[in-house]
């Protein structure tokens, strides 16, 4: 009988959720030597997935990050989405001041607009040009091999004295001219999008927030477009930078700057075409800027493009989508859209009966058979 | 209410779930949508537990309203125990500690639904809260919100009166079947969420005041008590419900408790028979109670 179905709906998804807990624990089965995946076993050998699931998620909490992936089995959007709702429950206490990332701790720094740079590229930990060959001794590796390795590069690692700051790339091209200056930027209060709802036309700083804690393919696919030509940034990266950044909070006493902790974070800035002023200024090269949490580069270059090509959109008006603000900033977050596409999936009958009607209706009035 | 963060005991969670600032944001947005009737007030929508879509915007309307001894009832298609509706008051009850829920209409303070208004009529004492996927009815002449945002300023809803006309003129019928836009107070025009015709002129004159929430387009607004809602349509091309009469032009009954003035699921059985039965459950049981009664014992 038709009622019936729809009652029961809470043990259909108590149901749900226990044969979803099997699937995580099925390894287990008549196996003793099978071993809950350990959270730090995420964040040190998946830490990739933990880097966009703290950068989608909109939160540095690597711990939390590691819960979220373990508990969706290694889904990046429902992990992203858990660690966001989290987030929903903690109010904001306190704001930090414009951070100087030429302040961070680099893992990995390049340029690729000149040969050397000063302070010098370091190529750091990247799969850039490695051989995309499947390693298949990674197939049974043991644990005193996987010890191994760590302990070996640190001892054969040469000591290095590296300085505790880069310069920026972009500061020497500023210093020449070549880019517009900082200053009048820094004075705005950053929009906080937490806190506030994009009403359009909204600041570069609510569009550069968004496209932070966008969804990597979203971001990656619209830059994309405006990369092979429905746009015309032509960016070339400046400078990418990977590393730890000094997170300063005014102390809760003194008021006083104080260094709570560091985030580890990708920052990449790219520099596109020059624009001749209007005014008759000189022309300069235009800058389009991308940093998010985690060591996410992709997403750091696409959001750099995005940046520039949403700046010349609402300078210009927008003539692709990837400058239009509204279409970019209202569709690249990864919670928002994963939601409606899944919401398809509840029951949605009432309406269908009221589609029936409409289609019968009009049918039946054109002379067809309803 | 103080915005101090306060955890409930023995929950990992605020009353609520959301934090003290959170549900005075949303409160407020509140105040403003019912002052301004139909408007749709941009509100930083939290990310809730359950997925955009799901009804985000109705929970933090709910969450933001909920206090000791609200009797809450959840409904999705109409039914209590619509999965979704389950998952949402389950997660009310975990989140809110010492309300009471109830699936009886006429016992509910607050009525969180996705698709359907009660058919029995709400009281003064009644808050419903509608779940919304598309709060702007302009949304299909306009898909630019910075423009849409000066035609509602303007009550310029010429494109919307046209596309019923051209409806009209390809169909000789309006095809919107459901969220059908609705005049407020004599100016805005409202999405009224995804509910059936059917339900839209319950939204006039009601005496319950209907919170509108849409989370993932962070958007809230109210038809607030005594308000005019009035379907758009045209003097000659009138607004019509759905039709649920049979080929004999009778009008069909519920399966189920027989009654022939609430708005239907249709079912089709395994031989592509077809049968009818209500779609709000509460109404259903009532009118069985109520047929019971009038026979003088429990059938």
């Amino acid at each position: 009988m038709s009622y019936v179905a729809i009652k029961g709906g809470g043990r259909a998804i108590a149901g749900a959720a226990a044969v979803t807990e099997y699937l995580r624990t099925e390894q287990g089965l008549d196996n003793p030597a099978a071993e809950p995946l350990a959270i730090d076993a995420i964040l040190h050998q998946l830490r990739h997935l933990v880097d966009r699931v703290v950068s989608e998620g909109g939160v540095y909490h690597p711990q939390f990050a590691a819960l979220a992936v373990k508990q969706s089995l290694g889904d990046t959007l429902e992990a992203a989405f858990a660690l966001r709702a989290w987030r929903s429950t903690r109010p904001r206490l306190s704001a930090t001041p414009p951070l100087d990332t030429s302040r961070m701790r680099l893992i990995r720094r390049i340029s690729s607009a000149f040969k050397d740079i000063p302070g010098g590229q370091m190529l750091g930990p990247t799969p850039d040009y490695a051989l995309r060959l499947l390693r298949l001794e990674l197939m049974d590796e043991s644990p005193e091999a996987f010890r191994a390795v760590a302990r070996d590069w640190l001892e054969n690692c040469p000591e290095a004295d590296l300085p505790d700051s880069f310069p920026k790339v972009l500061d020497a091209l500023r210093a020449e001219g070549l880019l517009p200056p900082l200053g009048a930027v820094r004075d705005e209060a950053p929009f906080d999008i937490t806190r506030e709802p994009l009403v359009f036309p909204v600041p570069r700083s609510a569009a550069l927030s968004t496209l932070a804690r966008a969804e990597t393919g979203a971001l990656l696919a619209i830059a994309y477009s405006n990369m092979r030509g429905y746009g015309d940034v032509h960016p070339t990266v400046a400078e990418l930078r990977v590393g730890y950044l000094p997170v300063l909070l005014p102390h809760p006493v003194t008021g006083e700057l104080t260094e709570a902790g560091e985030v580890l974070m990708t920052e990449c800035e790219v520099v596109a075409m020059f624009e001749a002023d209007d005014a008759g200024g000189k022309p300069m090269f235009t800058v389009g800027y991308g940093a998010c949490f985690g060591h996410n580069e992709v997403k750091a270059i696409a959001m750099a493009i995005l940046d520039r090509a949403l700046q010349k959109g609402m300078q210009d008006g927008p003539e692709n989508p990837s400058e239009d603000p509204e279409f970019v900033l209202l569709h690249v977050d990864g919670v928002d859209s994963m939601g409606f596409a899944s919401h398809y999936k509840m029951p949605h009958y009432v309406t269908f009966q009221s589609d029936l009607d409409r289609l019968r209706t009009t049918r039946q009035k054109s002379g067809e058979p309803a | 209410m103080n915005a101090m963060p306060h955890t409930t005991r023995g929950s990992a969670y605020n009353f609520g779930f959301l934090d003290e600032y959170a549900k005075k944001e949303i409160r407020r947005a509140v105040l403003k949508a019912i002052a301004i009737p139909g408007y749709q007030v941009p509100y930083a929508s939290r990310e809730m537990p359950m997925g955009r879509g799901f009804g985000t915007g109705g929970l933090q309307l709910t969450l933001a309203l909920i206090g000791p001894g609200e009797v809450v009832k959840v409904i999705d298609q109409g039914a209590d125990d619509s999965v979704n509706a389950v998952n949402l008051r389950q997660f009310i009850e975990m989140t809110c500690p010492g309300i009471a829920t109830t699936t009886k209409t006429a016992e509910s303070t607050l009525i969180q639904s996705r698709h359907r208004i009660p058919e029995q009529p709400l009281t003064a004492t009644q808050i419903l809260v509608l779940q919304v996927p598309y709060p702007d009815p302009l949304v299909v002449v306009e898909p630019s919100e910075d423009k849409r945002k000066v035609m509602h300023g303007e009550a310029d809803y010429s494109r919307l009166l046209v596309k019923l006309y051209e409806d009209i003129v390809q169909f000789d019928e309006i095809t919107i079947s459901h969220r059908y836009p609705t005049r407020i107070n004599g100016h805005y025009v409202i999405d009224p969420s995804p509910i059936p015709r059917w339900d839209v002129p319950r939204l006039n004159d009601a005496a319950a005041l209907t919170l509108f929430g849409a989370g993932r387009e962070k958007k809230i607004y109210a038809v607030p008590p005594h308000t005019r809602a009035e379907p758009l349509a045209f003097s000659d091309v009138p607004f019509r419900v759905e039709d649920f009469r049979d080929a004999a032009g009778r009008r069909r009954a519920c399966a189920r408790c027989g009654c022939t003035d609430s708005f239907l699921d249709e079912f089709v059985g395994d031989a592509g028979s077809k049968t009818y039965q209500c779609s709000d459950s509460d109404w259903c049981d009532e009118q069985l109670l109520q047929a019971e009664h009038a026979q003088g014992e429990p059938a």
